[in-house]
């Protein structure tokens, strides 16, 4: 086991700059998720660690070792691939025993080692079989399968379940995260399914066009959002984003809101006559019992048994997501009035970054 | 019937340009040769029928029926492997260079390693004689080299080596081979801590199987067939002293230097016999060693 640390890593193919100056630690024992919309630069970067991608500048470290000119092959880790890449005309014992023979290992040690994650991923009567005899759900633990015999320092994960149907994807997930409770090894987990990674992390990065947006624990993530990007990107459904004008900004921030009105925010700083108010629709409240509210009809209901989606067409015409409990009702077209706590909101300046608010009597 | 037709006409139907001529031109000249192949027939004189006599003849008596025959193996065994290896060989540095260099200049250098098998035997011709461009060279640096083409104990490795340089055909089709291999799988090797040799034997060669096999098969009909190289490298003769006696050549002489069509005839159904049997055990044999992915087992 062992951490890694990425310190002013760039890359790029030829004048293409897929990462630019990432700086990142990933402790010892911890479930790391990399997240981002397609294209951020996430492989490259699982792939650099891995020792499968060159790095244009900067120092990977693995434990304690820079492992920059290391190969692959001796940076005591493991991959599974999102296309599995399991050698198609070995066995299953094959397919789990190879690294294991190229490191020269004693048959029964190696012998061992198969029964062993056999038994852990229940692949068991599956030994003899081709890949291609197998389920998607069975390749998958086979690739895990292939990755745990190592008994790597380091698990590397590119999209592993992003080719398995939702309910196979969801089981696999409890067993990859049962899998990491029992090793307790190092993973890093790249996806683009942010509910895989708010469920198995212990800490997400967000990047975006090479650059990390934010990290933290999933928790942080979703009730501080650093930036108007990860606020839109962590949380299922989207987080609802207003836009308000700053009428007054002396002591706080005075905002006025289409159909919510004006309101004041005391304790908070920012220089731009704009920003963005973040509402989750689950802060919203279906009633009047908020300090502000808008008022508007129902345009959309989604109704998914424990709870119910409704899509709201406020006055002015801008519509937004609220969030209520399975067992009220709502119709097409009724009025419905809904309302917030200001301090439940999110609040991002002009370029995007967000504005907390100070604590009240302390000098700021 | 009606379903194995709508299921199977479309191949009929691209099938169906090489069956016109299959039919119509290549049909009966095959048949006529076996009916031939027991007849005594020297193309002046109607053919007169003598049952199993050429084939009793060409096994009992001929003994150079059987220094044709030792000459053509020893040449599919040793030229057929050699060629193969020479057409892989190429292909990974191409793949490789196509992926570094980009597919143009591959592309730009095919037709010279495609080349015409008759232009380059004259070429090779040029180049082995007794005085030829090789032992020019040789000279210079004080080696007396033998005439590769007219000494009997060379000859047929020259042959062998001029073969070898023939790679083009099979070298493409493993190049197609190799590039539908998945990148990842390499990847995942690396990972696994495999050598490039032992990617090369435990990845590269099982999943290339399928393409050996069936260059192998190509190219072992095609080098039983050798004939227009061997027949412009010893003049026609098979000569020296029958080293370059190849089949074809030794067929091609019974017909059409001796007039002995019915003899020839035999001979030809004797080799394809041979080729039917070699591609037979290729086949039978393949299963034990060619994996294919979409196998359903
Ligand atoms: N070999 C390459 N040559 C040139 N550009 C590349 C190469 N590999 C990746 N890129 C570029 O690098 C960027 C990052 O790619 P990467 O595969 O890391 O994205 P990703 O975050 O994993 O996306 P996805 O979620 O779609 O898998 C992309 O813009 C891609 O086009
Ligand atoms: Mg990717």
């Amino acid at each position: 086991m062992s951490g890694v640390s990425l310190k002013s890593i760039h890359k790029s193919y030829g004048t293409v700059k897929v990462i630019e100056d990432l700086n990142l630690e990933i402790h010892d024992g911890e479930f790391l998720v990399l997240v981002g919309p397609s294209g951020c630069g996430k492989s490259t970067l699982l792939r650099m660690i891995a020792g499968l991608e060159e790095i244009t500048d900067g120092t990977i470290s693995i434990g304690d070792r820079v492992v920059n000119d290391v190969p692959a092959s001796q940076r005591q880790l493991s991959m599974v691939f999102q296309s599995y890449a399991l050698y198609p005309h070995m066995s299953v014992r094959k397919n789990l025993a190879f690294g294991l023979q190229n490191l020269k290992m004693p048959r029964d040690e190696i012998e061992r080692r198969v029964a062993e994650a056999a038994q852990i991923l229940q692949i068991g009567e599956l030994m003899e079989r081709k890949p291609r005899q197998l389920s998607g759900g069975q390749k998958q633990r086979v690739a895990i399968g292939r990755a745990i015999v190592r008994e790597p320092q380091l698990f590397l994960f590119d999209e592993p379940l992003s080719n398995l149907d939702a309910e196979l994807r969801v089981q696999m997930r409890v067993e990859l995260a049962s899998l990491y409770n029992r090793l307790g090894t190092t993973m890093i987990y790249v996806t683009h399914d942010q509910v895989e990674a708010m469920t198995m992390a212990t800490r997400i990065v967000v990047m975006r066009l090479g650059v990390i947006e934010q990290v933290g624990t999933p928790y942080e993530l979703y009730s501080k959002p650093q930036n108007l990007f990860v606020a839109g990107f962590i949380g299922s459904p989207k987080i609802n984003m207003i836009k308000a004008d700053v009428v007054h900004s002396d002591k706080g921030v005075e905002l006025s809101l289409p159909d919510f009105g004006k309101f004041t925010q005391p304790g908070m700083q920012t220089s731009d006559g704009k920003m963005t108010v973040c509402v989750r629709p689950e802060t919203f409240k279906v009633g009047d019992t908020g300090a502000i509210k808008a008022s508007g009809t129902v345009k959309l209901v989604e109704y998914l048994g424990s709870e119910i989606f409704v899509h709201v067409a406020l006055k002015s015409g801008q519509s937004v997501l609220v969030h209520a409990s399975g067992n009220q009702h709502f119709h097409v077209g009724d009025d419905i009035t809904i309302s917030v706590d200001p301090d439940e909101a999110h609040y991002f300046d002009a370029a995007g970054l967000r504005v907390e608010r100070t604590e009240v009597g302390v000098a700021a | 019937m009606k379903k194995f037709l709508q299921k199977n006409a479309p191949g009929y139907v691209f099938l169906a340009p090489w069956l016109v001529g299959f039919f119509f031109l290549a049909a009966g000249p095959i048949l006529a040769s076996l009916v031939l192949s027991f007849t005594k027939y020297d193309m002046i004189s109607p053919p007169q029928f003598v049952g199993l006599d050429q084939y009793i003849f060409m096994f009992e008596r001929d003994r150079r029926f059987y220094k044709a025959l030792q000459v053509t193996f020893s040449f599919v065994f040793l030229s057929v492997p050699a060629r193969l290896i020479v057409a892989l060989a190429i292909a990974m540095i191409l793949d490789k260079g196509i992926r570094a260099i980009g597919i143009y200049r591959a592309l730009y250098y095919l037709p010279s390693i495609l080349g015409s098998s008759i232009a380059v035997a004259i070429l090779w011709r040029q180049v082995f004689a007794g005085e030829g461009v090789l032992n020019t060279i040789l000279a210079q640096v004080g080696i007396d080299g033998p005439n590769w083409l007219a000494n009997p104990s060379v000859s047929l490795y020259t042959l062998v080596t001029l073969a070898m340089w023939q790679f083009g055909a099979p070298m493409l089709i493993f190049l197609a081979g190799l590039r539908s291999i998945p990148q990842d799988l390499y990847e995942a090797a690396e990972i696994d801590a495999a050598s490039k040799v032992r990617q090369f034997f435990a990845i590269t060669l099982p999943l290339l199987a399928p393409v050996i096999f069936f260059n192998l098969v190509l190219q072992m009909i095609d080098a039983f067939k050798t004939f227009n190289s061997v027949f412009i490298i010893s003049n026609g003769l098979g000569s020296p002293a029958d080293s370059l006696l190849f089949y074809t050549l030794y067929l091609f002489n019974e017909a059409f230097k001796f007039f002995r069509m019915g003899y020839a005839s035999a001979l030809a159904w004797v080799l394809l016999l041979i080729i039917a049997a070699f591609t037979f055990i290729a086949f039978m044999t393949s299963r034990y060693w060619v994996h294919y992915e979409n196998e359903r087992d």
